[in-house]
Formats: C-alpha cells, structure tokens, sequence
C-alpha cells in the first residue's frame, strides 16, 4: 500500500500526488508522441480522430458527470466550432490559429444560450430539448449556404506553422496530442477549485449548494458554455483533418457516441472521457473490421453499428456502472493491496451506483 | 437592536396556513431554541429566513436589513449559515471537499484565473484549506477527511454538515435538529461543540430541536410554536411550566385533543 507523508495543503494541490502517477503519465505520453515512428498513417489518423473526440467528451462530461447536467446536442456545438474554423479559414482566409479560439468561442456563446433552459430542465427534458436544438442548429446550417456551404460543406486546408505546412498525419496528430494535454489540464485545474466543487454540489443537493452561496443559474450556464467551448475546439480540430465540413458529419449519431464514450469510460472522471473516447472511436475501426469477418446477413444490417453502441453501453451501465476508469481503479487497488482484496471493498459503491441509475 | 429580527410574518401553502403573524427576536450572541410540535412550522421559518420559500407577509430583518426578498444564494454572503433537518449533503464527494464549498463564497477569483489555475487561486485555495483544517479538528472529523460521504455513519454525516456551516464564516446559524439521529453520547458532544461556537466562533445559534435535554443545556431563550403562531416566549423553564405549551404537548386536562 503506496502512503506518503503529507506536510503542506500545497502538496493535496498538485496534480500527480505520487512519484508513480508522474512516471506513468510521462511514459504514457512518451510512448503517444514516439508512437507515428511505428504506427500507419491508419492508425495515426485514427488516434488524431479519438484525441479530437477526447476533447470533446472531457466537455461533455464537465456537464453531463460532473454537473449532472445531460445534453443529446453536443453534436451541434461541434458543428459550431467546425464550421467556424472553415468558414474563417477557406473564405475569409483568416489563419488557422486564430479561427480555432473563434471556434471554442462561438461554440460558447451558443452554449450560453441553450444553457438557458437548463436553468429550468433536468434530466429527460433538458435531453430532449437540447436534442431539439441540434437540429434546429442543423437547420439554420443549410439556411444559410454562402457562409457554410450549405448541402455541399466547406472544403479547407491543412493549418501551416509558419512556413511548415501540418499535412502530414504525424503532424496533425502532435498538434491534437498537444490540445487534449492542454484541455486535460484545464479540466483538472476545475476540479480542484471551487468552480468545480461547485458543479458537484449542484449535481448532488442543489439545495444546499445555494444555502451555500452557490448560484445555480449563473453556475450552470458557465459550465454549458464552457462544455460547448471544449466541443467547439474539437469541431475546430476536426475540421482541418478531414479537410471538408458538411452536416453528415455532425448527425445525433455524434451526440450519442459522446455520451457512449462518456458513459463507458467513466462519469465524472478526467481518465475516464480520455478512456471512453479512444475505445469508443476504436470500436469504429474494429466494427468496421468485424463487418467482413461477420456473415453477411448481419454485416450487412442496417443499424449494424448503432446496435453494437447500444450493447456496449448496455452491458456497462449493467456490469461496470462506473466505466472503464473504474474498472482501472478497482485492478489497481487489487495490486496494491493484492493478498488483501476483500470482494467486498467496492460493494458500497456498486450499490449506490445501482440505486442512483434510476435516477 | 435584535441581529435577527422577524415581523409578523405568515406563510401559507395553499390552504395551509403554515405560519400565521410570526414575531421572532434574536439577539446577538444567544443560542435560541424554537420548539413546538410536529408540523408547527419551525423548519418553514427557517426556510424563509434562508431565502428557499418566500413569506407572504411579514418582514425579516438581519441586522437591521430587509432581507425578505433576498434570493437564498445571497443570504449565506450576508452572513446567515443553515443544517438540514434530512442531510443536504454531496454524496458523491469526500467529508474534507464538502466542508471545502463552504468557503465557496469567499473566492474572489473568476473561472477564468480558476481554468488557468493562477496563482492567486493557489494562495486562496491553500488559505481556504487552513480555515477548513481548523474546523476538521474542532468538531473531531480529521479520520473521516478523504472519505466519501455516501459511506458513513449517520451522526458524522450531520457533524458535517454542521462543518460546512461553520466554514462559510456565518453570524448567524441555523441548526435544524442538530441532535436527531443522535445516540446520548453525541447528543452531548453536541451540546459542548454548540457551546463552543457561540463562545469561541462569536455565532448567533438559532436552533430548532425536540431534544429538551439539548434545549435546556443550550439556550437561554426559548420559543414555542403550535400550528404556526407562537404561543409562548422565555426561558426553558417558564416555557414548560406554560399552560399553552402543556396543553399543545399533552392535550387538555379532560383528555381532548388541542384545537388549532
């Protein structure tokens, strides 16, 4: 069992508490960043999209695990962002470095506005209304066909870097390696100050979060458009890689694979939107290889993809409520402790997951 | 002058008239019980004074200041803290955490400084930690610290919630049945930690309680409540030799029930 004497408030402040958390996070990132040494430019391009996507999910989960707050029209925020960047970058010829923050701040100022009715709405009903508002976002898109192409999207270039273009797949993918590292400390940095307890106090007893002086309108609508802000910075990233934006690509199937990626790695956890977002956009590609293996007369169903979405989350809602992270957690207390692993020890939690899914 | 001052003040809830005409004085410095019956309507004077329900009439006066109409968010900056008679507490996060949103209200620093984790949240977060400590070794929580909350026993639970309250650096506490749920030995605890906030913290304690062991160690001030009105006011022992409050206690002497 790992124990360190603690001496000063600062040290509860630091983000690797142990030595060990420190040396694993090095070697995992040095392991991501020599990784385009040895990897195909496939699996390359795939790791970018789920970098993208895990910024996306540690966004969602802000809202959704630590707020409690859930959204089905993430998809729309990160239409916002994508859009902006091409729009800004292939029209307007604006560089890529400044259309990019445009595109999280759009993205916030209409995470603002749709936060608006999560003033009043939990639960179902805010699902349900901020579904709505991804297709009214999808509608205004095709409205107004001289600024996004309408049905026929936007077609925009790779960023450059001074006079070092980023067309290269490894390139790219340092640069997205780059912002999940900075997004995954912004998200850290909230959940160790007050903002953050604040998000949980809301989630938990929004009574006494306000005899508490928390101020739920005002804190709820900071942590949407903060959300939308964090998707919106995907959408500017995905924008680029696939160097065409069109609608196709922002559809409810977006919205859900974010919450899938979220609810399988592990709400309310930092790890855990990083987790869920590589296995679930992996889970693409292995779909993808399944298909041929299969028999045809289910490869070849429609809905095959959407029904294996549904299963995983299905069997981790059922077996793993807690996610991947989870899990994680519960393999490593079994090697700290290991003679010692009692059944037991996560029996509490388990149950109170259980008895808080009906919720 | 009264710190804590309200003014006729009736709430109903459709045809329920839950208080009627309410006149309450706190002084500063006291620990003021409020008793009566179940439904009296304690918990709903309470509720008004934290800002959660909206009297209907009347006027509540803090320190001289209308606070009637105060949203609840803004009555713990003035200095006005409260427990929950069921728990209100995060139960998905540790003892040391809840405690810690206690001096939510106390931050100067905006989501921005927040998201960069400037230096002067650090200096706050530190500064704000050492407040907490404190409180974690008055009231005995320093073992249950990291723990989560949704794991422990019953009476810690209550202890902090009682530590949240004192975090926000409140004048005034409003302690709805601190002792219920408690087995004797922490019910006395209890009785000292009261104590000791009123005299070492400098808080105003109002307190609703059914415990008249607690009531009578506590208070010096005493007001009873029956179906929303007050029926009698003074000290612990003028209030229980009182006609009125036997007769709402116990009933009449020829063995009918009180009337409202």
């Amino acid at each position: 069992m790992k124990f360190k004497l603690k001496r000063t408030y600062e040290e509860d402040l630091k983000i690797f508490q142990y030595g060990s958390e420190l040396a694993r996070a090095g070697v995992g990132v040095l392991f991501l960043t020599v990784l385009p040494l040895f990897a195909g430019n496939y699996w390359i391009y795939n790791l970018t999209l789920a970098g993208i996507y895990s910024i996306a999910a540690l966004g969602l989960n802000l809202l959704a695990g630590f707020t409690g707050l859930i959204s089905l029209g993430h998809a729309a925020f990160f239409a916002v962002g994508a859009y902006t960047v091409g729009y800004m970058t292939s029209t307007l010829h604006i560089s890529f470095w400044l259309a990019l923050p445009a595109a999280g701040a759009a993205a916030a100022v209409v995470g603002f506005i749709v936060g608006l009715p999560a003033l009043r709405l939990t639960g179902i009903y805010l699902a349900i209304a901020t579904l709505c508002f991804a297709f009214i976002i999808e509608q205004v898109i095709l409205e107004f066909p001289e600024i996004t192409g309408g049905v026929n999207g936007l077609i925009l270039q790779r960023p450059s870097l001074g006079s070092w273009q980023l067309n290269s797949d490894a390139s790219y993918y340092f640069l997205v390696l780059l912002m999940v590292m900075l997004f995954v400390w912004l998200t850290k940095n909230i959940t160790r100050t007050p903002f953050g307890r604040a998000l949980v106090a809301l989630r938990d007893s929004e009574v006494a979060a306000r005899t508490t002086g928390v101020f739920p309108a005002k804190v709820k609508s900071q942590v949407f458009a903060l959300s939308a802000f964090y998707t919106g910075i995907a959408g500017g990233l995905f924008a680029p890689l696939v160097n065409f934006v069109s609608l196709d690509n922002f559809t409810i199937m977006l919205s859900i694979n974010l919450i899938a990626m979220i609810i399988v790695g592990g709400l309310g956890s930092i790890q855990g939107s990083i987790y869920g977002a590589v296995f679930i956009s992996l889970l693409t590609e292995f779909i993808r290889m399944g298909k041929d293996i299969l028999p045809a007369f289910i490869s070849q169903q429609v809905g095959f993809q959407g029904a294996v979405y549904g299963l995983v989350i299905m069997l981790f809602i059922l077996f793993e409520p807690s996610g991947i992270y989870g899990r994680y957690r519960k393999i490593k207390y079994f090697c700290e402790v290991f003679p010692l692993y009692r059944k037991d020890t996560f029996r509490r939690e388990r149950k109170f997951q259980k008895a808080q899914r009906t919720r | 002058m009264a710190l804590l001052e309200i003014v006729n003040m009736s709430k109903r809830f459709g045809g329920l008239h839950a208080l009627t005409d309410v006149s309450l004085a706190v002084e500063r410095g006291q620990v003021h019980a409020l008793i009566g019956p179940n439904g009296a309507g304690k918990t709903t004077l309470f509720n008004c004074i934290s800002g959660l329900y909206r009297p209907d009439q009347g006027t509540i006066r803090f320190r001289g200041k209308d606070i009637t109409r105060t949203p609840a968010h803004r009555i713990p900056k003035m200095g006005i803290a409260r427990t929950f008679q069921n728990l209100e507490l995060f139960r998905n996060a540790t003892v040391l955490d809840n405690i810690m949103l206690g001096r939510y209200l106390h931050k100067t620093n905006g989501i921005f400084s927040e998201l960069l984790f400037l230096p002067g949240v650090r200096r706050q977060e530190v500064a704000a930690r050492g407040k907490v400590e404190a409180i974690i070794d008055f009231l005995d929580l320093q073992s249950y610290r990291d723990q989560v909350i949704a794991h422990l026993p019953f009476g810690i639970q209550k202890c902090v919630e009682l530590a949240r309250a004192l975090a926000l650096d409140p004048e005034v506490m409003l302690l709805d049945e601190p002792a219920a749920g408690l087995n004797p030995e922490e019910a006395r605890d209890l009785c000292f930690w009261i104590e000791d906030i009123r005299e070492a913290f400098n808080i105003t304690i109002i307190l609703v309680e059914h415990d008249m062991g607690v009531v009578n160690e506590v208070s010096k001030q005493v007001t009873v409540l029956d179906f929303g009105t007050v029926i009698a006011e003074g000290s612990p022992d003028e209030v229980q030799s009182h006609p009125a409050v036997i007769r709402a206690y116990l009933g009449e002497e020829d063995g009918t029930a009180p009337s409202p």
